[in-house]
């Protein structure tokens, strides 16, 4: 069963304080985590995103290891002309990890997502999802859910398609590791990181990372919001090698209906009654989809009297 | 040292990999195919020290190329047209973060429409992105452009663009002269190797920062690229001991027998259009005019002082500037360049403009032209330009 045990979690710090997230980010809080595998000498290549300034503005620095700042659609190519650099001068070693966002990841810098892929580089790619560009104050990105708000999807037009499915786009590539990971789940998540560094080719992580200034709702809720998203079955969380072997790392024992997870935040506050219904239906559909390529009993229990 | 006969793109393949490139990633697009091609069938064959890597798109091209110049690689990338237009936001990161990357552009028309026409406005679009630019007249240049570029950047820090034309240079065989290794070695140390990306303390590279920060930064490149033209000159003499070819800054010319110092007008050119310029001026030698060539070679920086020095004699009266490109409604980049340079120096002559936009090719006729044209008072529809092709 999945790792929750906070005895899992190495001791040994990489991440200062005094960073520049805000309270209560999901994606700093990934990273810290994260980096607690990759350890100091790591390569990471960081596009125009929260991690832009999360790592420090000049001359501070959060994290106690090498970043290299790069273009917004640039980090899959970046990171993969760095791998293939140091190879070039004899250094076969050092792993080399992408950390970018959801806008650098689902929309701007998809085709350099794609070709890293398809060409299987060696690298570990990052995807820390906070579903919109929140670095900029909360503009829709391809990750953003449907019946969102954003500043670009104000009410009463939220977001009216649904999160683009980066995993499937990823996993059409066949890369050898890919998976899913979540803040609140910090055991699982280091797990898969240490798989990452051992597998060799191109190895994509996506994490879930919630955004309390972006998603509206307090700063305390970042990892009870991760959690519950995973509890209603909207971020699964799973690994896949090759394209064709599925592992789901976590099947929840309940069926929690998507309102839990949506109650409190104000990005979801216009949604009505006939899209939630839509919503609960793709998260439903989804999983039964997900649960079949996994080999595992797809029946949603029902609720709970 | 052999003679071969190559065309431009087999030159450049061929340069790069005397200089041991350790890697190149480029994505293939008209006319640099060929050139990508050869290091793809070199590497195939077990001929190429260096990794070759055809990426999904020129964008991504310049970023793995910046990443593995990050890594301490020595790293080549080649495109042309869309391709540069596509890399344009990496170009200024590449300058600004002074990685030693040489290029090769094939130059061609930019679309709309679609042509695949030598029209230089590729590259003078990206004039001010911080590259070093060089403009080669023959597919021998290219060959010893691309090897000393390499040693360039290296001194620099400042990355290189190689340009030759399109078609007319990376499609046209030549007999050139093939230097050995041993040369090339002799000439360009072993690449620098890892630098910058080093693990052992943690560092956050091009982080936010300020206006203070970015002020110094710009200026130090600004200073740095001034004394580039001196660099060059003494580089050049060093290549010219090894490989008995030395490239000036700036190429002037006159048909056998006449005298620079006894130029009255000049024509400005660039690339291979010089070079149809050079075979055409003896057919001027009897018409009043004593005309010679200025070949400008290196645009970025570009040589003022050279130029000045050329031009700016009390005897010549006319300079006559061939662009194959147009910033529309301004007129042609080498003309406005050249104008700038000129002014407030002692050249009191007449600038007259011959605009080949499009990739209009030159030709001894059109040359004829075009300067007849001028001395009847220039041109008909006021813009103080001559064009290649007529409008109507």
């Amino acid at each position: 069963m999945i790792h929750t045990l906070v005895g899992d979690i190495p001791r040994q710090e990489f991440m200062l304080s005094g960073h520049n997230g805000c309270q209560g980010c999901g994606p700093a809080l990934a990273v810290r985590h994260l980096i607690k595998i990759s350890g100091p000498e790591a390569i990471i290549v960081i596009p125009a995103s929260c991690w832009s300034i999360i790592s420090g503005v000049e001359p501070f620095h959060s994290l106690k290891t090498v970043v290299l700042h790069c273009p917004f659609p640039s980090a899959a190519a970046t990171g993969a002309g760095i791998k293939t650099g140091l190879e070039a001068v004899g250094d076969m070693r050092t792993q080399v990890i992408v950390l970018a966002g959801d806008g650098a990841t689902f929309d701007i810098g998809l085709q350099g997502l794609s070709g890293v892929a398809e060409r299987n580089e060696d690298i570990i790619y990052v995807c820390y999802d906070n579903e919109a560009y929140m670095n900029t104050g909360t503009q829709r990105s391809s990750a953003s859910p449907y019946g969102s708000l954003s500043t670009t999807t104000p009410a009463p037009a939220a977001k009216s398609s649904p999160k683009k499915d980066i995993m499937k786009i990823v996993e059409a590539h066949e890369v050898p590791y890919a998976a899913t990971a979540n803040i609140a789940y910090p055991g699982d998540l280091l797990a898969k990181m240490r798989r990452a560094m051992q597998v060799k080719g191109f190895r994509f992580l996506h994490i879930f990372t919630p955004c309390m200034q972006g998603w509206g709702s307090p700063i305390e809720h970042t990892v009870k919001l991760a959690r519950l998203a995973v509890l209603t079955r909207l971020f699964p969380l799973y690994e896949v090698e090759n394209g064709e072997h599925y592992r789901l790392s976590y099947i929840p024992e309940e069926y929690l209906p998507v309102q839990a997870y949506l109650e409190g935040q104000k990005r979801f506050s216009s949604l009505q009654e006939a899209e939630l219904a839509q919503m609960q239906k793709r998260i439903d559909r989804a999983w039964r989809a997900l649960c079949q390529k996994a080999g595992v009993d797809p029946v949603i229990p029902p609720p709970k009297a | 040292m052999k003679s071969k006969l190559l065309n431009g793109n087999e030159a450049a393949a061929l340069a790069v990999k005397l200089a041991r490139a350790q890697v190149v990633c480029a994505y293939p697009i008209t006319p640099q195919t060929s050139l990508v091609e050869s290091i793809a069938g070199m590497c195939a064959r077990g001929d190429f020290p260096g990794e070759f890597v055809n990426v999904e798109s020129e964008y991504s091209a310049l970023a793995y190329t910046i990443g593995a110049s990050y890594a301490g690689a020595r790293a080549f990338t080649a495109t042309s047209s869309q391709g540069l237009a596509y890399m344009h936001e990496l170009l200024h990161w590449a300058a600004g973060a002074r990685l030693p990357i040489v290029m090769v552009n094939a130059s061609r028309a930019l679309g709309a429409p679609w042509s695949l026409e030598p029209d230089q406005l590729d590259s003078l679009a990206q004039r001010d992105t911080g590259w070093l630019q060089f403009y080669c007249a023959d597919v021998q240049e290219i060959l010893d452009t691309i090897i000393f570029s390499f040693r360039l950047v290296e001194e620099t820090g400042i990355p290189c663009m190689v340009v030759y034309d399109g078609f007319v240079l990376s499609h046209t065989h030549e007999v050139v002269e093939l230097p050995g290794q041993e040369q090339a070695d002799a000439f360009l140390p072993a690449p620098p190797g890892r630098t910058a990306l080093r693990t052992d303390r943690p560092q956050n590279i091009q982080a936010v920062t300020d206006y203070r920060y970015v002020s110094r930064v710009l200026q130090r490149r600004h200073r740095d690229m001034l004394k580039v033209p001196a660099l060059i000159q003494s580089l050049a003499q060093e290549y010219a001991d090894i490989f008995g070819r030395n490239y000036p800054l700036v190429e002037t010319y006159r048909w056998e027998g006449a005298k620079w110092e006894e130029t009255e007008a000049v024509i400005v050119a660039v690339g291979s259009a010089a070079q149809t310029v050079k075979s055409a001026l003896p057919s001027f030698s009897g018409q009043g005019d004593k005309m010679g060539l200025l070949r400008i070679r290196l645009f970025r920086p570009l040589p003022k002082k050279e130029i000045i020095s050329l031009l700016a004699q009390p005897r010549i009266k006319k300079v006559v500037i061939i662009d194959r490109d147009l910033s529309a409604g301004t007129g042609g980049i080498f003309a406005q360049e050249l104008r700038a340079v000129l002014q407030g120096s002692p050249f009191q002559g007449d600038i007259y403009e011959l605009n080949l936009a499009g990739g209009v090719d030159l030709t001894p006729n059109l040359l004829h032209r075009g300067l007849a044209a001028l001395d009847r008072g220039g041109d008909d529809d006021g813009s103080g330009i001559i064009w290649g092709v007529d409008l109507q």
